[in-house]
């Protein structure tokens, strides 16, 4: 019993984390129509610059954490102009390798610089809080909390701001926004930059949990990925509601599954994204696409 | 366009691949040059890299071009199907004893099956949402292979006799990958590969004209597949060894990318990309990374590990942002502007 309880709430913790940076994903999908595939490797890299910043060069954690913002939103910006901006009309093929060369590009990067070896944030002071039975370390309790209040950050924005009223124009019809005054291209901009610093604030609560790694790579891939096919590529409450999913799965598949199957909570996100795409293509609250020729 | 002073007279000269006695000349010349030289002339490290990078990625690579460039049908996780290949003829030859000529088809159908069953969610989805359940393909697979160690031998891999020496794999390879480009090329000018291009370019309108889908997505499944699973096989008794860590995600990516840098949609594209990306990829590790190395002596032992993938990665998002079109389209400007020679146009 006690497991189970611990299993459930670290799932949901995890899966929180996992519902911010399946965030990052969908608010770039939803306005830009670009499935971001690299994501995993652009969270790595920027684990690793922090890790640079904060680890090796010691400057303050808030220092490091705003120089680490800055970095990502000028990839962000950097990628939308030189990348993929050349790449709009092109057919979606185009798109899916080009993020996965990218990937490439970042993986490669993150050996040069840092060998790929696992490195130790240290930010969060280890040790944590006994709830009866349950222990939840503190690294994991703060990146709910944070990962929780980021989103709806996110999500107020999006719903509030005038700029977030842009980007769900945007996400609607680029021609209709284009003629109602607002610039594409600069929502395409600032959906890259706010994915990516989503992505950052992702890469350092992950690396606190565990390590700075290559896993961080995988993560992205293998669980932010399911998460929004799970909930709807453009949906925000998906996200929310994939990450828990997913969470929740990966944690009971380790606890439970893993001693029967060794390494089975691996493949279990995507056993259930299989699943999904057969079952309801669509995700869970994602637009159904109805084609006409 | 048709090189000056012929005229399409006969039905027959308006299909045939090859037109003019030069033409033939020179394919017939092409085939003795490339029968005969290379086993003469290469040393038995570059031909043994012929045989089993160079034939064995041409191989994979058309398959993907007709299951993806055709088909449009894209694949995340091509060399899982390229590992099922290898798995089957090297489970079937060490377990069972059977000949490496019996394994050969074998290892493409069932390469082919496990392609249709992963290909079956083509039906109901496309775009993202198939790349997603063919990169689901590529780790599920992955996971079973390692997971029934004691029929695949786990992490270690399993060991499978190479076929004859040296000179006569590359025979054997040089054979293959003509053979396999004759009949992607051919395929696609029949009404299956009419089929095939006109689902990539428009799904709805393909089944308005009344092509089934379901069944045409999975046959490209199969084909494609199939292709993985010979160049599987290839791989196989080529080495003489394989592990899982041979056909990581990495991989699929690749031969993804040799597709784009070739040109999407050609036959000849296929075979240009996947030949040109792995002699570059060969020239920069033997070459670039020793003298990147030297000059950079503080990440030297990183420099020889990924020297070859930014290399790769650079040249296709190059491709992509200015030529996507890639080395076919190049090629066929060059060939329009010599037949024009004199004149412009």
């Amino acid at each position: 019993m006690e497991t189970f309880l611990e299993t459930l709430v670290r799932g949901v913790m995890l899966g929180s984390v996992y519902a911010l940076l399946a965030l990052g994903l969908v608010l770039l999908f939803k306005s830009s129509r670009i499935l971001n595939l690299a994501y995993g490797y652009m969270l790595m890299l920027l684990g690793y610059i922090f890790c640079l910043f904060f680890v090796t060069w010691g400057l303050p954690a808030a220092f490091s954490i705003i120089l680490v913002f800055i970095i990502a939103a000028l990839l962000g910006l950097v990628l939308d102009r030189f990348a993929f901006r050349p790449l709009i009309g092109q057919p979606i093929f185009a798109i899916i390798v080009l993020t996965l060369v990218l990937g490439f590009l970042f993986d490669g990067i993150a050996i040069l610089g840092w060998k790929s070896l696992p490195l130790p944030i240290g930010l969060i002071p280890a040790g944590g809080v006994s709830l009866g039975a349950i222990r939840l370390p503190y690294a994991e309790l703060l990146s709910f909390i944070i990962a929780l209040l980021l989103f709806a950050v996110v999500v107020l924005l999006f719903q509030r701001a005038k700029i977030g009223l842009a980007m769900r124009c945007v996400a609607e019809d680029h021609q209709l926004s284009q003629s109602m005054g607002i610039s594409v291209k600069r929502i395409f901009a600032i959906s890259w930059a706010i994915s990516l610093v989503i992505a950052a604030v992702a890469a350092i609560l992950l690396g606190s949990m565990q390590t700075v790694s290559p896993m961080l790579s995988f993560v992205g891939l293998a669980k932010a990925l399911p998460v929004i096919l799970l909930g709807g590529l453009e949906s925000i409450p998906g996200a929310l509601v994939g990450g828990l999913i997913i969470g929740l799965a990966e944690l009971f598949s380790i606890t439970y599954l893993d001693p029967v199957l060794g390494g089975f909570s691996g493949i279990m996100p995507f056993i259930l994204m299989l699943l999904i795409l057969l079952i309801r293509p669509y995700g869970f609250f994602g637009l159904r696409i109805i084609e006409r020729i | 366009m048709l090189p000056s002073g012929i005229f399409n007279t006969k039905y027959q000269t308006d299909i045939a691949i090859v037109r003019t006695k030069t033409q033939w000349f020179l394919l017939i010349a092409g085939l003795v040059i490339l029968f005969v030289v290379p086993p003469l002339l290469f040393t038995p490290v570059w031909l043994s890299w012929i045989v089993r990078s160079l034939s064995v990625t041409i191989i994979a690579v058309l398959g993907l071009h007709i299951l993806t460039g055709l088909c449009g049908q894209i694949s995340l996780g091509h060399a899982a199907f390229v590992m099922v290949g290898a798995y089957a003829t090297g489970i079937i030859t060490s377990q069972l004893n059977w000949s490496p000529w019996a394994t050969l088809p074998l290892a493409g159908v069932v390469a082919g099956l496990v392609g249709v069953i992963f290909g079956a969610p083509s039906l109901r989805i496309k775009g993202f949402y198939l790349a997603m359940s063919t990169l689901a393909a590529q780790f599920i697979i992955i996971w079973l292979v390692k997971y029934f160690s004691g029929v695949t031998g786990g992490v270690i891999g399993i060991n499978v006799t190479r076929i004859g020496s040296g000179v006569e794999r590359y025979y054997l390879a040089a054979g293959l990958v003509v053979a396999l480009t004759f009949f992607a090329k051919n395929m696609q000018r029949t009404n299956l590969g009419r089929s095939l291009i006109a689902i990539r370019d428009n799904d709805l309108a393909a089944q308005v004209m009344g092509i089934n889908l379901f069944r045409y997505k999975l046959i490209a499944f199969f084909i494609g597949c199939f292709y993985a699973g010979i160049a599987g096989w290839l791989w196989a008794h080529s080495l003489g060894n394989i592990t899982p860590e041979d056909f990581p995600l990495m991989r699929s990516i690749w031969y993804l990318g040799m597709l784009v840098v070739g040109g999407v949609g050609s036959t000849t594209g296929a075979v240009l990309g996947a030949g040109s990306m792995e002699l570059l990829d060969k020239l920069t590790l033997d070459y670039l990374s020793p003298w990147l190395a030297a000059a950079f002596p503080a990440i030297g032992a990183q420099i020889a590990s990924v020297s070859g993938y930014i290399v790769f990665a650079l040249v296709v998002i190059l491709f992509l942002i200015l030529e996507p079109r890639g080395l076919y389209h190049r090629w066929e400007v060059f060939k329009s502007s010599y037949r024009l020679h004199p004149y412009s146009y």
